[in-house]
């Protein structure tokens, strides 16, 4: 199921290419394989069993064991989550750009090839194969960003390689190691072997004259920086706003919704379980990491002049909770039963954040698309008053910049509530200090709601078409599932509630929650 | 009692948003106004209906309706409560709120965007009943975040002004500033009492007699930061008077009567953690004394009718912040009440003495109107002596309370906060006898200003509009008059729920909110414990008061003879001899200066906060965090090229090759590592 789950965007991709030629059918037959992607993605939603523990849909074909290579897929709470996400925003793209001319056959391909690796990333279970999406995916979001960006695309798209390649040899080189060490790729047996102390015991075959926590950190460190950058954390960022406002804004879609995601993934996937110690060592300046990825990015965003730097940065700023309430549940506690509840509750925000945050980011992004369509501008000051020429555009992404401040009833607050409230008992300073950007991410939304809706309406917008019908259609599913998450967050929570249970059985032995 | 359906009472305000909001542009004018009234009255109905079989509850009512957030052992849930406190709040959301959109029916009726304002008051009363009626700390947040909402986007109805967006702005992110003390009050409440139950938390405080300060505390003055967020309390005041840019009926209902009330009620609400804590009640007294004094004497210098009520408004909840902070809930909760009755009158009165003038709000350009407006006149003075706390309107039976519960308060600060509240009445008085004047008496400045409409149709967007009627000074139509008639009936008789026992009375709001707010009576409590904090004994509810019968008696007096020097002076200065102010103003030109610029507050935030934050992210952050975009950027690109040679280089070029290039080295890399893992690896087992 994964496995096709997996391949038919890359078919369908494929297919696209083929039968291209006109772009009415392109776009149809993209839509529709994206269609049913999601629809395969919420099938397996819909059989995943909440209440068991471990991976499920599993396959295990042994490739090459004896180089420590396999096929091994399968999903948790956490995969489950990724691919109907991932599968959302990849819909919501594409219906983004089905009436950009500009965006034939050959874009709409790459769309779904990043769909493959999105998929393949969130699934895959062994390093080998893990990585080879993890560097699929890339490629054609470089594309996308080099061939449909903006006039700056070739410095923004070789920042955004490099930057990204940068963090990906040194992932590889930590892996490299880890498998030199222990003998596996797979995910799963190096979580094993952390558990139960035998990682630190392995790095003793490496035979490179350090102790093995000296290792141990120093693999630590390289896996954290391939996430760091991807994700973004500060001071990895450098490179986003240039991509993200370089790159179609269909495109940082895509970029936003569901390819920062792959960081945070690494983050739990990778980091928290094989890294346990080291990032308990790491804590005092990952947090602080945290609270700069926080906090900066907010103050950045307020005197952005383009609207897609300033929600570029607030990205990293939503992301930033994200990084805290990992950091937060990676803290030692010992038994303290107390404390394990809290990580669980700072885990389960950071999903909530994670889904929360594609769906009003890539509404956001897709809000912008259409302001630049009509508009074929984008400066923070360019506007005025647009609530009165197009009421329905602005009340609706009035609502999308609500869920990205917080309001309680929309999707962005109970992620944010979970984390703030699991990361404060574990790690009181840095977040009070990171209060503070729920603060600063009010100032800088609301001065783009002031600057772009209120105020007197500039003509030279006066004749602004409102959003039609279709695009009042297509937001309608958008809007109400801000309104779903934010009222009844346990559609989610539900669905996660056994993994994150587990995690916490594997960071704080001898507690049962 | 048996089912009450509590859910019900927010949900039909939130039925008429939705039906307004969404389909409201198209509907007529009537059909709006019908959906708007119906959201508005079936509340008041239902309320009215549960007071009328209210006699009396021992423990909370609380229904629960599903999990909302659940982490852990954290449950919290879609619940509401019903208590003393919560009804008084219902009674008196709901009957303003219904009488404010009857008003708002004549007072908007010209208005462009009829169908938004009552979609937005509606959803205002759904975020205001859902604050007063959740059972737990995040529920009222919702409420508490819902109201700052809807307040935001009615202060900034007339979006296209400038002035108004920039007022709904500062509203919101002045609020932003509480709510975070707020949620950390919240996060510190979960970590050491696992629940935000109301029920649970305040149970958990009584059962635990040794809990003191501390904790309590930190937690008590966090929560204090959001209510001088939400009730405009020094230091976060500066947002309140700046929201009058928001249409009049707004200003009755959100920035007078309720919303601004929140931190009040909040306070009274959590008084379990203020009786424990006497650090925090003092800064709850303290706060409020000198916001109300502070802000009195700048509503003395406001030409702008709605600006004077604003800055009265500040004062006023700077005195039910003095009535919690001396640990008389009951006290403050009464004069809420009071004041929701004539500030909101106030409001409903200056609107219609605007509407009349077609839009006028400088009261240098009124006066005289006491014959032509004549109910609004009547109605406006009974509101203006229940303010200045003349017997027995409301105004003073509520106010003198507070003033007296200071004066026997235990604190060693007690006679002092009484003493500068006994001054802040007479300035009060003066205020708004200065108003009156003003706007009533006189000769008719306003003559001279119908020709002018034209040239002052920069105040307000409903002077554009009548303007072009022209028509003469008018009194306003029934729909706006009758609201106004029965609020001024209620502020002659309101004073009778709580005619003091000193002065014959029974005090019977005291009696009715002592099982919800009186310290005595922790219903909350498994065990009874004495709250034995000393200084913060409970104050008055439930201590006899026939010693204190005579001292009553002379502090009552006292402060109706310093409302009546108030008035005097007000007299003297606005009636009698007109040329007093002037020839005062040039004599102390100093302190004029400064109360005239309202203290530099806003300036002084702007040069302290908010321009070092400006320079800290335009200029530090910019080099740090987005220019290092470029910079760090290039250096980073150059030092890879250089260390990758010519495969960096052709990575930068962007041909296809280079990638397939970079894949196959990868892909070599873990050949080569598999390789030497195999051997060394296995070699080694």
């Amino acid at each position: 199921m994964i496995t096709f789950l997996t391949l038919l965007p890359l078919a369908g991709g494929l297919l696209v290419l083929v039968v291209g030629r006109s772009r009415v059918v392109a776009r149809s037959l993209a839509l529709l394989v994206a269609l049913a992607s999601l629809a395969i993605a919420l099938a397996i939603w819909h059989g995943f069993n909440p209440a068991a523990s471990g991976f499920q849909y599993e396959v295990l074909r042994n490739w090459a064991p004896s180089l420590g290579m396999s096929y091994h897929v399968g999903v948790d709470g956490l995969g489950v989550l990724m691919l109907v996400l991932s599968g959302m925003v990849v819909l919501m793209s594409l219906a983004a750009s089905w009436k950009n001319e500009k965006h034939g056959s050959l874009y709409l391909a790459l769309v779904l090839f990043l769909e493959c690796g999105l998929f393949g990333t969130f699934t895959a279970l062994n390093f080998v194969h893990w990585f080879i999406y993890w560097e699929v995916s890339l490629i054609p979001a470089f594309f996308l960003v080099r061939l449909y960006g903006g006039p700056n695309r070739n410095r923004a798209s070789t920042q955004f390689f490099l930057y990204t390649m940068v963090g990906s040899i040194a992932l590889l080189l930590a892996f490299l190691a880890l498998y030199l060490a222990t003998g596996t790729f797979d995910f799963v047996d190096l979580a094993r072997l952390a558990q139960h102390g035998q990682l630190a015991a392995a790095f003793a075959n490496l035979h490179w004259g350090l102790g093995p926590p000296a290792i141990g950190e120093a693999l630590f460190w390289a896996a954290f920086l391939g996430f760091a950058v991807k994700t973004p954390v500060v001071p990895f960022h450098t490179w986003l706003p240039a991509t993200y406002a370089e790159a179609p804004s269909e495109t940082t879609m895509l970029l936003t919704g569901a390819m920062s995601k792959m960081g945070i993934y690494g983050f739990l996937r990778i980091l928290l379980p094989i890294f346990p110690q080291e990032m308990q060592h790491a804590l005092t300046p990952l947090l602080w990491l945290a609270v700069a990825t926080i906090v900066l990015p907010a103050f950045a965003a307020w005197y952005q002049k383009d609207l897609k730097r300033t929600f570029a940065y607030s990205s990293v700023n939503h992301l930033g909770y994200c990084i805290l309430g990992v950091c937060a549940a990676a803290k030692f506690t010992g038994a303290d039963a107390a404390l394990a509840q809290e990580k669980s509750a700072a885990l389960t925000g950071v999903l909530l954040q994670i889904f929360s945050h594609a769906l009003t980011a890539a509404a956001l992004f897709w809000f912008l698309t259409l302001l630049e369509r009509r508009a074929g501008s984008r400066g923070i000051n360019d506007f005025g008053g647009l609530r009165k020429v197009v009421p329905v555009f602005s009340g609706l992404m009035g609502i999308a910049i609500f869920a990205s401040l917080g309001l309680p009833g929309l999707n962005g607050f109970p992620g944010e509530f979970l984390i703030f409230k699991g990361s404060f008992p574990l790690v009181t300073w840095p977040t009070a200090i990171s209060v503070l950007g729920l603060l600063m991410t009010a100032v800088f939304l609301l001065a783009v709601i002031q600057k772009v809706f209120s105020g007197p309406v500039n003509p030279r917008w006066q004749a602004m078409p409102d959003l039609t019908a279709a695009e009042r259609l297509a937001f309608i599913p958008v809007i109400a599932l801000m309104f779903l998450i934010g009222l009844y967050p346990q559609i989610i929570t539900g669905m996660i509630h056994s993994t994150i249970a587990q995690w916490i059985a594997t960071l704080t032995p001898g507690v049962t929650l | 009692m048996t089912d009450l359906h509590l859910w019900l009472i927010p949900l039909v305000p939130v039925a008429g948003f939705l039906v307004n909001g969404l389909f409201g542009r198209k509907f007529p004018k009537a059909l709006v106004t019908t959906v708007a009234i119906i959201a508005a009255a079936v509340p008041m109905l239902q309320v009215a209906d549960i007071a009328l079989r209210f006699s009396s509850l021992a423990k909370p009512y609380i229904e629960s309706h599903g999990t909302w957030i659940a982490a852990g052992a954290l449950h919290a849930n879609f619940a509401f409560q019903l208590d003393q406190l919560s009804m008084v709040m219902l009674c008196v959301v709901t009957g303003v709120g219904f009488l404010i959109h009857v008003y708002s029916i004549g007072y908007m009726a010209h208005e462009e965007g009829y169908w938004r304002f009552f979609a937005y008051m509606n959803l205002f009363l759904f975020f205001m009943l859902v604050l007063v009626l959740s059972a737990n700390f995040l529920l009222m947040f919702v409420g508490w975040e819902g109201v700052g909402l809807a307040s935001y986007l009615l202060i900034g109805f007339y979006y296209t002004r400038d002035s108004a967006a920039n007022a709904g702005k500062k509203a919101f992110l002045y609020n932003r500033v509480g709510d975070v003390g707020f949620l950390l009050a919240m996060f510190l409440l979960i970590a050491h009492f696992g629940t935000l139950n109301f029920a649970d938390v305040f149970a958990a405080i009584g059962a635990n007699p040794s809990l003191h300060g501390g904790i309590l505390t930190v937690i008590g003055l966090l929560l204090l930061l959001g209510a001088c967020g939400k009730s405009a309390q020094i230091p976060l005041y500066v947002w309140l008077p700046d929201a009058m840019e928001g249409p009049t009926p707004v200003s009755a209902l959100i920035h007078a009567a309720t919303m601004v009330t929140a931190g009040v009620y909040m306070i009274a609400r959590a008084h379990i953690i203020y009786d424990r804590s006497a650090t925090a009640l003092l800064a709850v007294a303290a706060i409020g004394t000198a916001t109300a004094f502070f802000a009195a004497t700048m509503g003395m210098m406001q030409t702008d009718i709605k600006r004077v009520l604003a800055y009265s408004t500040v004062s006023q909840l700077g005195y039910m912040f003095l009535g919690c902070g001396v640990a008389a809930y009951s006290a403050g909760i009464f004069h809420l009440v009071t004041h929701a009755f004539f500030k909101a009158l106030l409001f409903l009165a200056a609107g219609s003495v605007i509407h009349a003038l077609g839009g006028e709000q400088d009261m240098r350009v009124m006066g005289g109107l006491r014959r032509k407006i004549p109910v609004t006149f009547w109605t406006m003075t009974a509101a203006v002596f229940a303010i200045s706390g003349f017997p027995p309107l409301c105004g003073f039976v509520s106010k003198d309370e507070i003033l007296y519960q200071a004066f026997v308060s235990p604190t060693p600060a007690g006679k002092v906060l009484w003493a500068i509240g006994l001054f802040t009445a007479g300035l009060t008085s003066f205020y708004m006898f200065r108003l009156w004047y003003m706007t009533f008496f006189g000769e008719s400045r306003a003559v001279a200003h119908e020709e002018e409409a034209a040239i002052h149709a920069r105040h307000d967007t409903k002077l554009a509009i009548e303007a072009e009627h022209t028509h003469p000074v008018h009194e306003s139509p029934k729909s706006m008059l009758v609201p106004m008639i029965i609020l001024a009936i209620l502020c002659v008789i309101a004073g009778a729920m709580g005619w003091p026992e000193g002065l014959g009375g029974n005090n019977w709001i005291s009696h009715f909110l002592a099982p919800a707010v009186s310290g005595a009576h922790l219903q909350y409590e498994q065990a009874r414990v004495a709250i034995a904090t000393g200084a913060v004994h409970a104050a008055g509810e439930n201590q006899s008061p026939a010693p204190a019968k005579n001292l009553e008696i002379i502090l009552a007096v006292l402060s109706t003879l310093v409302a009546l020097s108030g008035w005097y002076v007000a007299h003297l200065m606005y009636y009698k001899r007109r040329d007093l102010p002037a020839r005062l103003t040039a004599r102390f030109r100093a302190v004029y200066a400064l109360i005239f610029n309202k203290y530099w507050v806003d300036e002084i935030y702007g040069a302290l906060v908010i321009a070092p934050v400006l320079f800290i992210a335009r200029w530090v952050l910019a080099a740090l965090v987005d220019r290092g975009v470029i910079d760090g950027g290039g250096l980073l690109a150059g030092y890879t090229a250089q260390g990758f040679g010519s495969l960096a280089a052709r990575i930068q070029s962007g041909n296809i090759r280079a990638y397939a290039g970079w894949l196959a080295a990868c892909a070599a890399l873990l050949l080569v590592a598999v390789y030497f893992g195999w051997t060394t690896h296995f070699g080694i087992h």
